[in-house]
């Protein structure tokens, strides 16, 4: 096992890490920026070392400097969190340039992985289900209809270079498309200068539901179940749980078999996490891999029992997995959420200082947190803060432990989302185990209407 | 005379107006980031700049004012 291991990020995730490294008897080497001196990541760490100011370019992406402090420290390996450097195939390389174990996958596979294109046909070749479409340009609006006549409406009509919603259109039928094809085209070129237009099926009320699994350096691959993840703003999760209310026994069987399938057709080592479309009836099909620890990944930790950051340790230092699929334990459900500095209407930031932080505490309650009771978020990195997770012995169970959780959940000096999170876990849609991608805009915003 | 105001705490990443300028309801004055967002704050009616209360790099406020639109 490593002596020294550098956290190569900030926040409750560095402090995560930290906590099992300590656990492990692991030397423990922090980084900070100007703007975290006071960080609890600082704290926690046996050693901290400033790399930079505040801005993310000039500390906690500056690859250089990290890379000085870890060989300064002596360290063995470098655990980069998620965001910032952690599906970096530059900065996982230049670690084991260094001698530096990267606590991740190697850095072709983080390569691979990080391309649309790439990943989407490292899937269809490991016979993973993608959804249906095509990954060349068409020629024309005719091509468009015989391709969407194959793969079946509704249809999503894309740009090729577009972005934010912009140069996308479903489409229910033939003629739909060839009236959309050439206005969507000339809207392309306008804005983005490239006229490249790809159709693929459009995938509707879709869940986004992930497996987690775990490769050692032996060719044992395990899936430690899914997550649900549907209840987004901003195309950023907000609420996680484990198990998922909707899949079936089936269905999740299916969805773990393919996880595991593409990720040992890469070569996948460590901890990693596929993320699904699933449909109405249950199709499933691969979004992206992350390759690295997922912000979500207490929620498996807690109806698995397994310490993740763990295994990621002793897989990178050649251990090998200690148990099989079928030992893969799953008890009770787990609900994790995020905890934001932002306004709960208009999901903008609220940076400032804490003048007041309670924690509620109770059977199942657990806490990961970036913050302290005089902490100053300042506005130059993420707005999550803080974790909530709970544990109960069903869904109900924690539904319940999380509402008396939420209440007692005191921040004062900025404000947070937690009226938002309060109203998303007392709704009857989320209740019910209605949690589709568009919950947010479905529910929370016409009741706000409503309400004024 | 009309107040614009910052939506939301963070640094004035650019400034989009200078004295004098006639502008429009709805049209942006200047883009403030924070936490990695970047929020476009817009006039609520159509005028001319009195005054640019900030600069590029400032840190303004939640309420702070931007500029004044006569």
């Amino acid at each position: 096992m490593f002596k020294k291991v550098l956290i190569a990020n900030r926040g409750e995730i560095a402090v995560r890490v930290m906590r099992t490294c300590k656990a492990l008897g692991i030397h423990t080497i922090g980084v900070y920026s100007e703007a975290d001196a006071d960080a609890p990541h600082v704290k926690m760490a046996d050693e901290a070392h400033l790399i930079g100011s505040a801005r993310v370019a000039e500390s906690y992406l500056n690859i250089d400097k990290i890379l000085e402090v870890a060989k300064g420290t002596k360290a063995d390996a470098i655990h980069p969190g998620y965001g910032l450097l952690s599906e970096n195939a530059e900065f996982a390389r230049r670690c084991e340039e260094a001698g530096l174990t990267f606590i991740g996958p190697s850095p072709a596979v983080i390569s691979k992985m990080g391309s649309k294109i790439e990943s989407r046909k490292a899937m269809e070749e490991a016979g993973v289900p993608v959804v249906p479409g095509i990954t060349y340009p068409l020629a024309d609006a005719e091509e468009a209809v015989e391709v969407a006549d194959r793969i079946g409406y509704p249809v999503m009509l894309k740009a090729s270079a577009g972005g934010g919603g912009i140069g996308m259109q479903v489409v229910k039928s033939g003629d739909e498309i060839r009236k959309a094809f050439a206005g969507n085209q000339k809207r392309a070129t306008d804005f983005f200068g490239d006229g490249a237009m790809y159709v693929e099926k459009y995938v509707e009320s879709p869940r986004h539901i992930e497996i987690q699994i775990l490769a050692d350096g032996f060719g044992n691959t395990v899936y430690l179940w899914e997550r649900e993840c549907s209840i987004q703003r901003r195309h950023q999760k907000v609420v996680e749980e484990a198990p998922s209310s909707f899949i079936t026994e089936i269905t999740r069987k299916k969805m773990g078999e393919a996880a595991v399938k593409a990720a040992k057709s890469i070569g996948y080592k460590n901890a990693g996490t596929i993320e699904f479309l699933v449909d109405e009836q249950q199709n499933f099909y691969f979004l992206e891999m992350n390759t690295r620890l997922q912000v979500e990944h207490p929620v498996t930790e807690e109806i698995t029992g397994l310490d993740l950051v763990e295994k990621q340790l002793k897989i990178a230092a050649g251990e090998a997995l200690t148990f099989s699929q079928e030992e893969v334990k799953r008890d009770g459900h787990a609900i994790e959420v995020r905890v934001y500095a932002e306004d709960p209407k208009t999901f903008f930031p609220s940076p400032g200082k804490i003048t007041k932080l309670v924690l509620p505490d109770g059977e199942g309650v657990r806490h990961e947190l970036a913050i302290h009771g005089q902490s100053v978020v300042t506005p130059f990195y993420d707005p999550m803060i803080a974790k909530l997770v709970v544990k109960g012995s069903n869904r109900e169970e924690a539904i319940e432990r999380l509402q008396a959780a939420l209440a007692d959940y005191q921040i004062e000096g900025i404000k947070t989302n937690i009226p938002m999170l309060q109203e998303v876990i007392s709704h009857p849609a989320f209740r019910s185990g209605d949690t589709t991608t568009n919950f947010v805009e479905k529910y929370l915003k016409p009741l706000k209407k409503a309400n004024k | 005379m009309s107040e614009v105001v910052a939506s939301m705490a963070g640094s004035v990443w650019k400034v989009l107006v200078k004295v004098g300028d006639q502008v429009e309801e709805g049209q942006d004055v200047a883009i403030l980031e924070s936490m990695k967002m970047e929020i476009p704050i817009a006039a609520e009616f159509d005028g001319t700049v009195k005054e640019v209360k900030v600069n590029e790099g400032d840190f303004v406020n939640e309420g702070d004012v931007i500029a004044e639109i006569e």
